[in-house]
């Protein structure tokens, strides 16, 4: 029997969904075109087939989240994954958690951010952009949001420009989605 | 296009931000494309499109966005559904409260969402494919409210 896991890891969990996925062999034409591209490009994951009972939905959402999350300019990739992974801490959303700490980890070569963002959350002991990032983060995945112009000012200060505030609000929001999803219709569980 | 969301921010025509909007054009048809498909769906399955629009308004007056719900009010129409957007309205039907529960909790603590969330939906007689609409709706509109949340804080300082 497999464990659901309750605490925050960049080992990426197994992720057991609570609604039946629909069957890939069965799956109509309009299903089969959503599921055509995947989130980051991977293969088709229970996630997905689960998506899949809403076509229309899934084929807007997946190209939406991969040019939030992959298209080139504006914030770095590195700080795309922060705004989304302040989101998954906020909402305690464990394997989005999980999936996004680690590709920061892989960008950067330094697991010591995420070790301290996991145990600090917000207040944690990391450099003052990616702090302020982390925290505009988990300000703006609160209910309800509450930025105001100061955060904004916050953000400059460390040298964020408008478009980079902008791509930083959309990996975040986007991930205010993702976690409602995840964390909703499924759990994350041990591979064993 | 008008899109619903940069009209509810009432983003600058001009200046770094509408560029900055301009660049991410494209994410911003598919932001539109993905409210359409939550609140206009070819295939509403179980949940009508009155009904749709009127969680959505509630879900804007939770997150104390007033332009977007008065949006959302538009979009629902004349219905009897209305008063349910109002965040402290309950219905009397048992599939409709539970809907409402899920999308009241999922909207302001999607941390305490457990197997049990969804469990409360099914015994209450929303087919599978509903919970999948159901969940994709709430998380869309919660997306769309903190990015028209930021942008008109932004466009307001320019």
């Amino acid at each position: 029997m497999s464990r659901v896991i309750r605490k925050f890891t960049t080992r990426v969990p197994h992720w057991r969904p609570h609604v039946t996925p629909v069957d890939l062999d069965t799956a109509n034409d309009e299903q089969r075109a959503a599921l055509s591209e995947t989130p980051s490009n991977t293969k088709i994951s229970e996630y997905v087939l689960v998506l899949a009972h809403d076509p229309q939905a899934l084929a807007a959402r997946t190209p939406l989240f991969n040019g939030i999350m992959y298209d080139s300019g504006g914030l770095s990739r590195e700080e795309r994954e922060l705004g989304a992974v302040a989101a998954s801490f906020v909402n305690r959303c464990i394997y989005c958690a999980a999936v996004h700490a680690s590709r920061y980890n892989q960008i950067t070569k330094d697991e010591t951010v995420m070790q301290k963002v996991f145990f600090d959350g917000p207040a944690a002991d990391i450099d003052p952009r990616a702090k302020a990032i982390l925290g505009f983060g988990a300000k703006l995945s609160d209910c309800p949001p509450d930025i105001t112009a100061e955060d904004i000012e916050t953000l400059r200060a460390q040298g964020l420009d408008d478009q980079e505030i902008l791509d930083l609000t959309l990996s975040t929001a986007l991930f205010g989605w993702a976690n409602r999803l995840m964390h909703t219709l499924g759990e994350p569980v041990d591979k064993a | 296009m008008t899109h619903v969301l940069e009209t509810a921010a009432q983003v600058p025509d001009h200046g770094p931000l509408a560029d900055a909007l301009k660049f991410r054009a494209r994410l911003m048809d598919l932001t539109q494309a993905s409210h359409d498909a939550a609140l206009l769906p070819e295939t509403p399955g179980g949940l009508d499109l009155p009904l749709r629009a009127v969680l959505a308004a509630r879900m804007s007056r939770i997150c104390r966005d007033e332009v977007l719900a008065a949006h959302y009010d538009g979009l629902a129409g004349d219905t009897p559904l209305a008063p349910l957007a109002q965040p402290d309205v309950r219905a009397d039907d048992a599939r409709l409260a539970t809907i409402l529960d899920y999308v009241d909790l999922v909207t302001r603590q999607p941390r305490d969402a457990r197997p049990k969330t969804i469990d409360a939906l099914r015994q209450a007689g929303v087919e599978e494919g509903d919970v999948v609409r159901l969940a994709g709706l709430v998380a869309f509109v919660n997306y769309q409210l903190r990015v028209a949340h930021v942008l008109r804080v932004m466009g307001a300082s320019a």
